[in-house]
């Protein structure tokens, strides 16, 4: 049976708060993950606390910090697009979805993640998910895979329902902490509140995600 | 990058006048400013190698700190600048990070375009 995982997302870190414990699930299971990462984040406003990082310096940082996380939690095919962060929603949407179906063909898999169109508050995410729901709406019906959103706008609960899976990340808890720590420039504010901050660690041990109605 | 000391700064900002530079000019509250706090505009805006030639320029306040560029139809104008630094390609560096080391207000000069 064909398990491939596909996860796309225009940021570094985008994978590791609500995604990197399925996908480490996943890889302890023996089943391939392939992640398409669209941008190195090259505009981020984390420099790290104290700063370490330039507005220059950071894109060579962020990559090196993507590589540690797809590390951490067992991904072996990482694609990078190239494309600049914060320029999603202006590049060609039917370009970019036809970019994803190269890689949905190559690999097959059975479920993508990516951000739910209209309630992932960043214009990159909202341009992304929407790339993926043309990429996949582009395909025969019975080619489909099943398409997972992460939503997190403060209506999405209200407008969605509640998610329609929530995966318990506890047994891999270790690895997906090691994922978001690999993104140390942008994440160290997260990993001390997890550690302060008992509703944040609820949350980080919990994945929540909707079926996207194609 | 370092903490802003006018001077040295200043003595840098005198090596790049007269000079046709490339600039990156960018002001950010984060993405997720309204998400954050309702009450708040997200405000983000950047140039990326925009082609000037800074005719002067002065770095003024006591930190945080302002730099005015004097360019021939107008100006370039930054203000809250905290740090600096000259990276390892010659480029000047300024910018302004907040209580948590964020960056707020970037004002970069360049002899050669930036990575895109």
């Amino acid at each position: 049976m064909n398990d491939h995982l596909l996860v796309i997302f225009p940021h570094p870190d985008d994978e590791a708060f609500g995604v990197s414990g399925t996908i480490a699930q996943h890889t302890k299971k023996g089943s391939p993950v392939t992640y398409i990462c669209l941008t190195l984040g090259q505009m981020g406003r984390n420099m790290g606390n104290p700063p370490f990082a330039t507005r220059e310096s950071l894109p060579l940082i962020r990559q090196k910090e993507l590589e540690n996380a797809c590390a951490a939690v067992g991904i072996k095919d990482l694609r990078q697009f190239g494309l600049r962060d914060k320029t999603i929603e202006f590049e060609d949407e039917q370009l970019l979805a036809d970019q994803f179906l190269t890689v949905i063909d190559e690999v097959k898999p059975a479920t993508i993640i990516t951000f739910y169109p209209g309630y992932s508050v960043h214009p990159d995410h909202e341009a992304t998910g929407r790339a993926v729901v043309r990429a996949v709406k582009g395909m025969a019906e019975s080619d489909r895979p099943e398409l997972l959103c992460v939503a997190f706008a403060r209506n999405s609960e209200e407008d969605l329902g509640a998610p329609h899976i929530v995966t318990d990340v506890s047994d891999v808890f270790e690895d997906k902490m090691n994922c978001i720590k690999a993104h140390r420039s942008q994440t160290q504010w997260l990993v001390n509140s997890v550690e302060k901050d008992p509703a944040m660690l609820e949350w980080v041990q919990k994945e929540r995600f909707w079926r996207y109605p194609l | 990058m370092q903490p802003i000391q006018a001077n040295d700064v200043q003595n840098a900002l005198d090596q790049f006048i007269g000079k046709e530079l490339y600039l990156h000019l960018e002001t950010t509250n984060g993405a997720y400013a309204n998400h954050n706090n309702e009450s708040v505009l997200t405000v983000n805006a950047y140039i990326r190698n925009g082609k000037v030639t800074p005719l002067s320029g002065k770095i003024m306040g006591t930190g945080p700190f302002r730099v005015g560029l004097k360019i021939e139809l107008g100006w370039i104008y930054a203000e809250g600048l905290t740090h600096w630094e000259i990276d390892s390609e010659g480029r000047l560096l300024l910018a302004g990070h907040d209580q948590e080391g964020r960056l707020a207000v970037a004002l970069q000069l360049s002899t050669s375009p930036f990575d895109v």
